[in-house]
């Protein structure tokens, strides 16, 4: 009977052992893919901090020998960084602006009434599928046409507004209470004053999702900032780092350092607010 | 024309709210459709762009020209290089790793979920910038290490196939994180009692990943698997930031030569043409996917 009973624990220990094995496998696997993932960044970030010559040493070092901030100061002294950041951040402002769209035109399809509402939301939804390849080149002849190629509005409106974020606003505003508005109504409350006092305090979950991916979308944004700036004065970032690439073929560590320059903010702000995303993914719906 | 002010003035409110927003998708996405079409029956080019007059409607021209265009060819057998290799490991990895992510609920399980989601926010130039340095032939990280363990250093993005697979590996690390959220959320909506039942008759690990856990997975993974092929299909930035499509167009893509016919060399009408058959294109491939997933279904 005893011997029963320390066989039974003895059998729950070896479960649990088995258990942690399993576990410790799998933080092992996990590991060796982490380590993959991240070796690019670790490596730009090292090499941003080396002296020319350093970052070209074969076999090279991993940590710099004698660190240095020099790369980082000539982008913003010798080179325009200064005015592609700032270019960037107008274009993050202006993104927030078209958040903003979003979420009025999710809004008025979640919770009004009115002719036209179910085509023209269907028409919002088609325009996902459409490849970006197909619009690009009559965009371009469209801004062309509007006199806004090499400006900063022919850079922000081709990306202002997009047909997820507005149908993920439509999602959660839709299901607001009909009361809480009825009941501001009827207390004389205008239509504005019930979208930015009542909706727009209670859609923060949905906002705050939004607006890293706003952040997010803004500053990496690429292709139209291409296309339409020809002036350096417009350059953003990325442009400018491609522009940098070109042009500093073998200086890697500086490089690095613009390419950091573009990547430790986003993931500065990715690791703060990376819950929000993720439980954002998890209560949007995609299952 | 009084009912018509009247009715606008009561929906005046819903409009006001939609109106910004589309018409935006309107002026970017809908008339554009149509002026792509247009275009791809014309000559329009730099030409064109300045005055319209010499634009000339050419009929199917266009489309004839990209049947013979062995520039175009070779990008759509790139195309499908890229697709058939890189889509598989997509949906593989990033349904590993929200596997292997989801398995324990400890700390360092959402810190891995932190890391394997730090690529897909990386701007594409950068990743470009920092994955060259990587492939270089002389000073890379790769064939320094290569050369460590004693083997012969490779010519990362110089070797027409290599190449192409160089940029898949990047494009790769870039797409896992946005697809294995996709899987996570899908496993934490899986019901426990279908575990613990199970449990109770008795099944191996193995056995619940097989008949529980894959098949509850099958709407995302379908999911997944189609916005990665339609992804993949127009894959673009890699070879435009890594490589502009070389060496000799062994890495160009259908969208890359797109994009460099109509603004490199300025050929509007004969870059919406391609637009249009990469389109068409696209469009099978979603019907096909559609019938084989409703065929599934019905097994």
């Amino acid at each position: 009977m005893h011997g029963n009973k320390t066989m039974i624990t003895e059998v729950r220990k070896m479960k649990k052992d088995k258990m942690k094995i399993d576990k410790i496998i799998v933080i092992i696997l996990l590991t060796i893919g982490g380590i993959l993932m991240l070796t690019p960044f670790i490596w730009m970030i090292f090499s941003s901090f080396k002296h020319a010559n350093e970052a070209m040493l074969v076999p090279p070092t991993l940590f710099p020998k004698v660190p240095t901030l020099e790369n980082y100061i000539k982008l913003f002294e010798e080179l325009n960084f200064l005015v592609y950041l700032k270019n960037t951040l107008i274009v993050v402002a202006i993104f927030f602006i078209g958040l903003l769209f979003n979420a009025m035109a999710g809004y008025a399809f979640g919770k009004f009434k009115f002719p036209g509402k179910k085509f023209l939301f269907y028409m919002v939804l088609a325009t996902m599928m459409i490849p970006s390849q197909v619009t690009m080149i009559p965009v371009y002849l469209i801004l062309n046409k509007m006199g806004l190629i090499n400006t900063m509005l022919g850079i922000v409106l081709p990306g202002l507004v997009g047909a997820f974020n507005i149908f993920l606003f439509k999602q959660f505003m839709g299901g607001v209470p009909n009361e809480l508005m009825e009941a501001a109504r009827i207390d004389g409350a205008g239509e504005y004053y019930i979208f930015f006092k009542l909706i727009i305090p209670i859609s923060k979950p949905i906002l705050a999702v939004q607006g890293i991916l706003t952040f997010i979308a803004g500053w990496n944004n690429f292709l139209w900032p291409l296309i339409i700036a020809n002036d350096e004065k417009f350059y953003t970032l990325s442009v400018g780092l491609s522009l940098l690439k070109g042009q500093n073929v073998t200086n890697f560590a500086l490089q690095m350092a613009g390419a950091s320059i573009m990547v430790v903010p986003i993931m500065i702000i990715f690791c703060i607010f990376q819950k929000h995303i993720m439980e954002g993914f998890v209560t949007s719906g995609i299952k | 024309m009084k009912k018509f002010i009247s009715k606008l003035n009561k929906y005046k409110y819903p409009y006001l709210f939609i109106a910004p927003a589309i018409i935006l998708l309107f002026m970017f996405s809908i008339i554009p459709i149509f002026v792509s079409v247009g275009i791809s029956f014309t000559d329009m080019n730099i030409k064109g762009l300045a005055n319209f007059n010499n634009i000339d409607f050419i009929g199917l021209e266009n489309y004839i020209e990209l049947l013979k265009d062995a520039d175009f060819h070779q990008a759509i057998r790139n195309t499908i290089f890229y697709v058939v290799i890189g889509v598989p490991f997509v949906v593989f990895l990033s349904l590993t790793s929200a596997l292997l992510i989801n398995y324990g609920t400890e700390k360092i399980f959402s810190f891995f979920r932190v890391v394997y989601y730090a690529p897909a926010v990386t701007n594409i130039v950068a990743v470009a910038v920092v994955w060259g340095f990587l492939y270089n032939t002389n000073y890379g990280l790769l064939n320094n290490i290569l050369n460590g363990l004693g083997l012969e250093g490779l010519r990362w993005l110089q070797d027409p196939i290599l190449a192409k697979i160089s940029l898949i590996i990047l494009a790769v690390w870039k797409a896992i994180g946005i697809n294995m959220l996709i899987f996570l959320a899908a496993l934490k909506g899986i019901p426990k009692s279908y575990y613990e039942a199970a449990k109770i008759d008795g099944a191996k690990k193995f056995q619940t990943l097989r008949y529980i856990t894959l098949p509850q997975l099958r709407f995302s993974t379908f999911f997944v698997t189609i916005t990665t092929l339609i992804g993949w299909i127009q894959f673009f930035e890699e070879p435009m930031v890594m490589t502009s499509g070389g060496p000799l167009g062994q890495t160009n893509s259908m969208a890359l030569f797109i994009y460099q016919n109509g603004f490199k060399q300025s050929q509007f009408g004969y870059a919406a043409a391609g637009s249009f058959v990469l389109f068409v294109i696209i469009i099978i491939v979603t019907l096909i996917q559609f019938r084989m997933n409703k065929q599934d279904a019905w097994e």
